[in-house]
């Protein structure tokens, strides 16, 4: 299935690192996943949704719990099912009710966890889910690429038809209304799509470390651009060398590979930090 | 509490045989048990710069807002075309009196028209049409120069004219503004006000402005409207500032328009 990508790395990255078959699939994997991060990581920033989509981490670690010990359903299917679902409850509450947006992620968040641990401690043991805590980006399996090669075209899809929607509403929410957009159909078609994107790479990255993926490219790229296009730019491109770079150095370090990705894109932030004066007046 | 002598007032019924125009009928507005609005009815001409005052609660920008739909109202808002036959449905531009935004956010003049009035993703491209179609609505409020400026470090009086011209784009029957209280210097506001009276001449558009300075109001508004509660007092700008409900209403704030040369003494006395 992926052949004329194995023999496509091999001519072109002649390199130890890429020899195995796991690292030309995990970097396939990084090529996708990492642009996907730095596009959707643009208005969880924007958004001031950082802590929502931390949340959703934690809705999937019931999906996680239900899909492993429940049978019939597969780990990746209940965790995608859950994530959406939570996503989309926390989208109608959060702007149903007048309690503060963080209080609501907040007291979901936490029951979720508790809820999968508790599962979990019926489902006998922990030690199987130690992975989807940390995450194992060397395992991911040829199917789970070409699934997450149709996620990366549909977001793309998405986000030239929402995009400008999403823009007015991050701005302020009052125009959006006045514009006419159904800001609360909007904010839940953009959850549920953070939330396929979460569930679905989770089990590569790690619960502890998916929603740095997702906002440090873009925060980084806030420091230095001053519009939309620059802003994108930079943070795909933040992401995906953050991703390379990443795996490359986990390779030789045998680290964790998606904490080292975390670790250089925090790198990028600091440094577009200290130097955002000469770019953002 | 309205219990003000209303003959005093000069009240304006004209009908609008020959100019198109709004009217709005029976306006009530309760938020749990307290009336904001009660039997508002105003009635606008196109080609006219409305100015709504009012002290601090009189129910100003909850009028507006219940003109937009967003705040739950009774009462009609009916649009006349200029052959006095009702219209169709009646669109409204609104500039808010703040944007409640991000100062940081990544996003330039040109990327928020392009998201208002474009289907085109900001993110993928500005074609040069778009960008001359951006330039020319700035153009119609003095700003093109700002098109590459990051919303953010823009000044009180720049963004209120961007959110004009957004307003503005398209055209609407009716434009409601929402002047701010603050964060605007008087230079900013007097080009505002030119900018809008100009608008008025050039597009024959009916205008609310919810005003604060009586000084402009009086120098550039065509028709005034004292609103508490419901409409007080309704007319030219000469009418409305000679009558006693508003003198009674204004009266330290008039003195100061009238006798520039006393306000500091008349706002020393009244303790300000």
């Amino acid at each position: 299935m992926l052949d004329w990508w194995y023999w496509m790395v091999s001519l072109l990255l002649p390199f130890q690192w890429v020899e195995h078959t796991f690292m030309k699939n995990a970097l396939l994997a990084v090529l996708l996943a990492t642009p996907l991060f730095g596009i959707l990581g643009t208005m969880v920033v924007s958004s001031r949704m950082a802590f929502f989509s931390d949340s959703l981490g934690h809705g999937a670690f019931i999906g996680i719990t239900i899909g492993t010990i429940v049978g019939g359903l597969s780990p990746l299917k209940g965790t995608i099912i859950f994530s959406v679902i939570f996503a989309i409850i926390i989208t109608v509450i959060k702007n149903k009710s007048k309690t503060s947006p963080d209080t609501i992620i907040g007291v979901f968040a936490s029951t979720a966890v508790a809820l999968g641990l508790v599962m979990m401690s019926f489902g006998g043991g922990f030690n199987k889910f130690s992975s989807f805590l940390i995450g194992d980006l060397l395992s991911i399996a040829p199917l789970e690429i070409i699934m997450l090669f149709g996620v990366f075209v549909g977001v793309i899809l998405l986000w030239l038809v929402i995009f400008n929607k999403l823009l007015i509403i991050s701005i302020n929410p009052s125009l959006a209304g006045s514009r006419g957009i159904n800001t609360l159909f909007i904010e839940i078609l953009f959850s549920s799509v953070l939330a396929v994107v979460v569930a679905m790479t989770i089990h590569w990255v790690g619960l502890l470390m998916i929603n740095s993926l997702l906002v440090l490219p873009a925060a980084a790229a806030r420091n230095i651009t001053i519009n939309v296009r620059q802003y994108h730019f930079v943070a795909v491109f933040s992401a995906i060398f953050s991703g390379v770079t990443g795996l490359i150095l986990s390779y030789y370090l045998n680290s964790a590979t998606g904490s080292t990705i975390v670790l250089i894109s925090a790198m990028l932030f600091f440094a577009t930090f200290t130097i955002r004066g000469r770019f953002v007046n | 509490m309205i219990a003000y002598n209303r003959n005093s007032c000069p009240r304006n019924e004209n009908d609008c045989n020959r100019l198109c125009c709004t009217k709005i009928e029976k306006f009530n507005v309760a938020i749990g048990k307290t009336q904001i609005l009660q039997d508002v009815n105003i009635h606008i001409h196109c080609g006219e710069l409305t100015a709504l005052i009012g002290t601090n609660g009189a129910g100003k920008s909850t009028l507006l807002k219940a003109i937009l739909g967003e705040v739950e109202h009774s009462g009609r808002v009916k649009y006349f075309d200029a052959k006095g036959v009702r219209g169709g449905q009646l669109s409204i531009g609104y500039v808010p009196q703040y944007l409640n935004f991000d100062l940081s956010t990544p996003t330039s003049v040109l990327d928020l028209f392009m998201a208002c009035t474009t289907k085109m993703p900001s993110w993928l491209t500005s074609s040069q049409s778009i960008r001359s179609r951006v330039s020319q609505s700035l153009e119609k409020v003095k700003a093109e120069h700002l098109i590459n400026q990051r919303l953010g470090a823009l000044s009180g009086g720049e963004l209120q004219r961007i959110l004009l011209a957004l307003a503005l784009d398209p055209i609407p029957d009716l434009l409601l503004l929402d002047e701010p209280v603050s964060g605007i210097d008087q230079n900013g506001l007097e080009l505002f006000y030119n900018i809008v009276s100009e608008l008025r001449q050039n597009y024959d558009l009916s205008i609310i402005l919810v005003s604060h300075d009586l000084g402009l109001v009086e120098k550039y508004a065509d028709r005034v409207i004292l609103l508490n509660k419901t409409v007080i007092c309704n007319g030219t700008p000469r009418e409305v500032f000679n009558d006693d409900l508003t003198r009674k209403q204004f009266g330290m704030l008039l003195q100061q328009q009238n006798t520039k040369g006393k306000t500091r003494s008349v706002a020393e006395r009244s303790g300000f």
